[in-house]
């Protein structure tokens, strides 16, 4: 499959799936203008890579800020990874926080309630 | 003196007063205008480097920056305008940022189609009956089932807003004529949550 490479700016995150490497991750800030336009691609690249995915997926969300329509395609990506766990791949989600940021670690649980998927919360430092 | 310099003398008066207005209120920024993508990016970030330089915490700075954002998309997607023209469109609004000795104020006041208000009072008036647990419940209720609107919102601002200050949403409208009011918004951020 393609790799997708997003660099990040100060409104959207970065934005890594690249099976061969086994990265998948979504990290820094997201506010973007257009919620649907900039997760569109990466819902869609999910989608054909769910069918053909064989090895373990590990997703990483370090993410440091995202706004409220952020947060619906979040879930958005969450669900399909439940999609996939459901289907008997192996998946795993890890919620990566600012040890000191509470909002981003109840984010991550509030999540992990909503899907059925396995969620790893890790706090990381700042400095 | 003619009409004209009179005119002159009494609006550098009206700049004076509305100055020190500003500073009795405390006020750290001001606008009315059509809010934008760009001038959230550009009102947030001249907001963290004041923030910054005040030495805030971490977590009041998160905060400020978060409620910020969702009252300045709140606007930029649902204001109604009273009499729309090619250059006078919906989205726009007065945005009004204090910094008190205790708290943050963050202000948006904006027009809104009176059919609206009662859908927004409920909507209101549940969140701010709820407590911190209840609040993630409806969060998470509403993730699950609220789309994405065609405007891009996801109907969760209010209930981040309540859920990010741990304070109530000070709202009122305020009737312009038989079809629309202004819509005030307050959310209050302390700065020494620890």
């Amino acid at each position: 499959m393609e790799v997708i490479k997003i660099v990040g700016t100060d409104d959207t995150p970065s934005v890594t799936l690249d099976v061969a490497n086994e990265i998948f991750e979504i990290s820094g800030r997201s506010l973007p203008e257009d919620v649907a336009a900039f997760y569109e691609p990466i819902l869609d690249w999910l989608e054909r890579y769910s069918e053909e995915a064989s090895g373990k997926t590990a997703f990483n969300f370090k993410l440091v800020y995202f706004n409220t329509a952020s947060s619906k395609m979040i879930l958005d990506i969450l669900l399909k990874l439940e999609e996939m766990y459901e289907s008997g791949k192996e998946v795993l989600v890890r919620w990566h926080y600012p040890e000191d940021d509470e909002d981003m670690q109840e984010a991550g649980e509030e999540y992990a309630d909503i899907v059925e998927v396995p969620f790893e919360q890790i706090s990381y430092s700042m400095d | 003196m003619d009409g004209k310099s009179t005119d002159i003398k009494e609006f550098l008066e009206f700049v004076y007063s509305f100055y020190k207005t500003m500073k009795e209120q405390r006020v750290q920024l001001v606008y009315e205008g059509e809010i934008t993508h760009q001038i959230t990016k550009a009102f947030t970030s001249l907001t963290e480097t004041n923030m910054e330089l005040d030495a805030e915490s971490q977590s009041t700075q998160k905060k400020v920056f978060h409620v910020m954002v969702e009252c300045l998309q709140n606007v930029g997607k649902h204001a109604d305008c009273l009499e729309c023209t090619d250059s006078r469109k919906d989205g726009r609004g007065t945005f009004i940022l204090c910094k008190g000795n205790d708290e943050y104020t963050i202000t948006t006041g904006n027009i809104v189609n009176k059919i609206k208000i009662p859908e927004m009072v409920e909507v209101l008036e549940k969140i701010n009956s709820l407590d911190k647990e209840g609040l993630k419940q409806l969060y998470k209720q509403q993730i699950k089932e609220g789309r994405l609107s065609n405007k891009g919102g996801a109907g969760l601002g209010f209930i981040d807003i309540a859920k990010k200050t741990g304070n109530p949403l000070y709202y009122n409208f305020l009737s312009i004529n038989e079809e629309f009011s202004f819509f005030v918004l307050t959310s209050v951020i302390s700065r020494y949550n620890d």
